[in-house]
């Protein structure tokens, strides 16, 4: 098939960036998205022009590393998938597609399409973990049963990949639904709770020091999420979180 | 010859660890806070190895060349980790683990280190339910194990089909929590580019940040490569886009010995290559194995029928499917080790019964297993006569909570549903079990250069088995190292700080710029990927799931000729300033030229036939890898000579004393 590409072209973080347009043809329906932005670097290449910048890594979905706005939604159309693993099926012979970077104050753009996404790292640095030592002289595994539903809603929890789809779908760049995802899988298991309101307030406060913006409880983040991370995690922080700040975590 | 020292200590296999623990020196508290430790590399070895350092005392750097520490490779392990803990009472222990690593490995690798690695795994288990790693769990609360290949007992600890992401996000968070502390100094976005070695000892590295382009000079006293797998060198794989040898290699440039470079692991289950675009071929989890049986058809003209698209797979009637891999291992089945169950799939499609368009893909079927998951189902619910329809209903609904994200992988990039028709699957490179020499305490061949999990290429011998390489990343990471990097830095309690001012940091950055500026600067007009691409399928063609002598021979010239083209035509955009993947792909590609050839010779040098590495001219009558085990037990360990083709054998010979070596069968 025959497409036409609207890209955004960006130089650096202090650069104004602009649309540009290239066609691509030739591409086939079993390409992957980012095999046919492959096709397009390697023709720009040939003809001697600066190849267009991604970030991707893994391209089975589970890195977290691509983030492109497609089409006006992140990782494009199609629910529960990352741009690696969206496929050119998807899309009709002669069509136009807009390919933007994820948009927000806290993730400033490195080039092109790859933006900096380390405000998470520094998120979950604030507090994104058990506080036991690597020594291995911990009690047994099977010491503490927990029941299969508690972990299996934990582990739904950490299936996040921190790609940031939530933080570039919400209107207000609001980064609740990542940092909600990692106090509730921590909140939900016998092992978090010594620290877990704690937990629920640094990590809030970090968000909030990155510049994210604030939660309207209009869920469009969860639609986008690649992995379908519950909004009711946001829930569970919110009352962590109220909690920690009545007794004065 | 010269041989190499392994070091491992004396004493009953049982004890020489915690003999070993005992006897090694250690450095005090304080005066691990004036001692600096470089850890490349954050996928499992890495994160738990900078982690567990840092929480010691240790001043850690940790580089990652992603944009964050939580993205390494070893994110996309899907199946499970293996550990001695018996939970099921099947008869494991960790003798087992050891015996069956062993003969996994098929008598390739050495008895100390794998013991360890066994003694250990039980600890990781622990450990990462303590970090709150969700594991699988019954409904009694407690955890859940279920089986790989190449063995008889359930002692696979897994999280769906994301257990690689969620031990990978545990050792992150250990390594976030020393992040906050300052204890480590994170590096993202920063390849290494070179090891620096003062005075015999490796005492930093060369980075460049990947975002300034910027080449950086940071000093250490000891540094860990835990940089991973060379499986890319194949171009495709089912490695990430950014893994790479540069690392490791640039260690062997500098003196560390390679070890048992062609010892690559073709992954038995993948998606089948789709055409000429593809970049990277995506694994299904070995624990389909478990339940999924593997066939072809009998005769030909079903094969035909298929390909041509007149014929679907679920209408071949049971008697006219070749269950090939139950009908030639009736003892394993379905989960002989990846090595066999590779070379059963090409042996079948060589003989023309592949089963799409190009010949290269085998059935992977689902059908049996949810019929049997939906009677018990069906009786679980006191269901009187239910419908085929309703058996087949439930059990997909089984089906679906176990392997659910493998089977939603595969439909999204094939199109087809894997619940409904069998799945297509044919081998790929997945896992290269060769790597940097290391002795007993993971030490290369530069006294402080250490290397840990897929970079090295101590636990698996020849041939990797399933859910073995997240044990090896978390042993090394978390319980092996933070031991024994010790005892070498316990000389170091009052060297002080180590100046990058040094004439050898100002030498190697040196030479790393005028690399950079090389490959920029050359007027060529071909992308990267041509070169990459090409290299990958002389690997892939003549030192892949077989090898004879003349291919050998024939690929070593080729990749030297295209070696040649590369400097000459390379085109390179951009400049060495600021963000430019090209030119770190570049600098990777001309990396895996060099590897290539020596993976080849290698395998040439090495003749007979063990694990993954099946030289045709060596195989028993029905068609199995045949050791030579009077001449060939030992590590081909390669000491750098200016050139792949210079590279000087050094032996380290293997010697079994608890473990007899026997023709590995599985039938």
């Amino acid at each position: 098939m025959d497409l036409t590409l609207k890209i955004w072209r960006q130089d650096g973080p202090d650069n104004p960036g602009r649309m540009e347009t290239y066609p691509v043809s030739g591409v086939s329906a079993d390409m992957s998205f980012l095999e046919m932005m492959d096709m397009l670097n390697d023709q720009l290449i040939r003809e001697g022009k600066d190849p267009v910048a991604f970030d991707h890594d893994c391209r089975e979905g589970i890195c977290g590393m691509c983030s492109m706005f497609i089409n006006g939604e992140a990782h494009g159309p199609g629910r529960g998938v990352t741009t690696c693993q969206l496929h050119m099926r998807s899309f009709q012979d002669g069509e136009t597609i807009y390919i933007e970077p994820w948009r927000a104050a806290a993730f400033p753009v490195v080039k092109d399409l790859a933006v900096d996404r380390s405000a998470f790292d520094r998120v979950i640095q604030a507090g994104g973990y058990i506080s036991v030592n690597t020594s291995g002289e911990t009690l047994d595994a099977n010491a503490i049963p927990v029941p299969k539903e508690d972990a299996d809603a934990a582990f739904n929890a950490a299936t996040c990949i921190g790609c940031g789809a939530c933080v570039a779908t919400c209107k207000n760049s609001s980064a609740m639904l990542f940092v909600s995802a990692k106090v509730s899988q921590f909140a939900l298991l016998p092992q978090g709770q010594p620290e877990r309101l704690s937990r629920a307030k640094r990590m809030v406060e970090q968000m909030d020091k990155e510049g994210f913006g604030n939660c309207t409880n209009t869920g469009a983040c969860a639609v986008e999420c690649p992995k379908g991370i519950d909004l009711s995690n946001i829930a569970r922080m919110n009352r962590d979180y109220l909690a920690a700040t009545l007794k004065g975590e | 010859m010269s041989t190499l020292d392994s070091k491992i200590p004396k004493g009953p296999l049982a004890d020489k660890w915690k003999n070993h623990k005992n006897a090694i020196r250690l450095v005090n508290p304080a005066n691990k806070r004036s001692i600096d430790v470089i850890v490349v590399g954050t996928g499992l070895a890495g994160s738990s190895a900078a982690a567990s350092l840092a929480e010691m005392g240790y001043n850690v750097k940790a580089f990652c060349f992603q944009d964050s520490p939580r993205r390494a490779h070893s994110i996309a392990a899907q199946g499970g980790i293996n550990a001695a803990k018996n939970y099921q009472n099947d008869g494991d222990s960790v003798h087992r683990l050891f015996y069956d690593t062993v003969k996994g490995g098929d008598y390739r690798s050495r008895e100390a280190n794998v013991y360890r690695l066994a003694e250990v795994s039980t600890s990781i288990i622990d450990q990462c339910v303590a970090q709150g790693v969700p594991f699988a769990r019954e409904y009694g609360g407690l955890l859940d194990n279920r089986s790989f290949g190449g063995v008889q007992v359930s002692r696979t600890f897994y999280a769906k089909g994301q257990t690689g992401q969620q031990l990978l996000l545990g050792a992150y968070s250990a390594l976030s929590r020393q992040i906050s502390k300052g204890k480590v100094q994170m590096f993202n976005r920063h390849e290494m580019m070179d090891v620096v070695v003062v005075d015999g000892k490796c005492r930093g590295i060369i980075a460049r940040n990947l975002v300034t382009g910027a080449l950086e000079r940071h000093a250490a006293h000891a540094v860990v490569l835990a940089s991973g797998g060379y499986g890319n060198v194949f171009f495709l794989s089912t490695n990430a886009m950014g893994s790479n040898v540069s690392a490791a290699w640039k260690a062997h440039r500098k003196g560390a010995h390679f070890a048992n470079p062609s010892f690559t692991q073709i992954h038995p289950t993948c998606i089948p290559v789709s055409g000429h675009h593809q970049s990277k071929l995506t694994l299904m989890s070995e624990s389909l194995r478990n339940d999924g049986r593997i066939w072809v058809p009998k005769k030909k003209e079903d094969v035909e029928a298929i390909r041509k698209g007149t014929k679907r797979p679920v209408e071949i009637p049971e008697e006219d499917r070749d269950y090939y891999l139950e009908r030639r291992y009736p003892a394993f089945g379905n989960l002989v080790p990846r090595d066999v169950a590779s070379r059963a799939a090409k042996e079948r499609c060589d003989a023309g019964f592949g089963v799409n368009e190009t010949g290269e893909a085998v059935f992977l079927d689902y059908a049996s297993a949810i019929e049997r998951y939906g009677k018990t189902e069906a009786h679980v619910r006191g269901l009187k006569n239910p419908s085929d329809e309703e058996v087949r209903g439930l059990g997909k609904e089984v089906v679906k909570a176990k392997y659910g994200n493998l089977f939603d992988m595969y439909k999204q990039i094939t199109a087809d549903n894997p619940y409904e028709t069998p799945m297509k699957i044919y081998p790929a490179v997945h896992y290269t079990m060769g790597g940097l020499w290391v002795d007993y305490n993971l030490m290369t061949s530069v006294p402080g250069l250490y290397a840990a999990g897929e970079a090295n290429f101590s636990d698996h011998g020849a041939n990797r088995l399933g859910a073995s390489a997240l044990m090896q990343g978390l042993a090394d990471g978390y319980f092996v190292l933070p031991y024994t990097i010790g005892d070498y830095l316990a000389d170091d309690i009052r060297t002080g700080p180590i100046s990058s001012d040094l004439p050898e940091f100002e030498e190697a950055e040196k030479q790393v710029g005028d690399r950079i500026a090389h490959l920029i600067n050359n007027a060529g007009d071909t992308p990267v990927d041509d070169f990459h691409r090409r290299l990958g399928r002389i690997m892939w063609d003549n030192c892949g799931m077989a090898r004879n002598e003349q291919g050998l021979r024939q690929a070593i010239a080729d990749i030297q000729a295209l070696r040649e083209e590369f400097y000459k035509k390379v085109r390179v955009p951009g400049k060495a300033e600021g963000f430019n993947p090209e030119l770190d792909k570049a600098g990777r590609v001309a990396d895996f030229l060099e590897l290539g050839e020596l993976m080849c010779k290698d395998a040439l040098d090495r003749n007979e036939s063990c694990g993954g590495h099946f030289r045709e001219e060596y195989q028993t009558p029905e068609g199995e890898a045949l050791r030579d085990d009077e001449n060939y037990t030992f590590v081909s360990a390669w000491k750098y000579n200016g050139m792949p083709s210079e590279a000087e054998l050094v032996k380290e010979d293997l010697v079994y004393e608890n473990i007899e070596l026997k023709q590995r069968s599985y039938k």
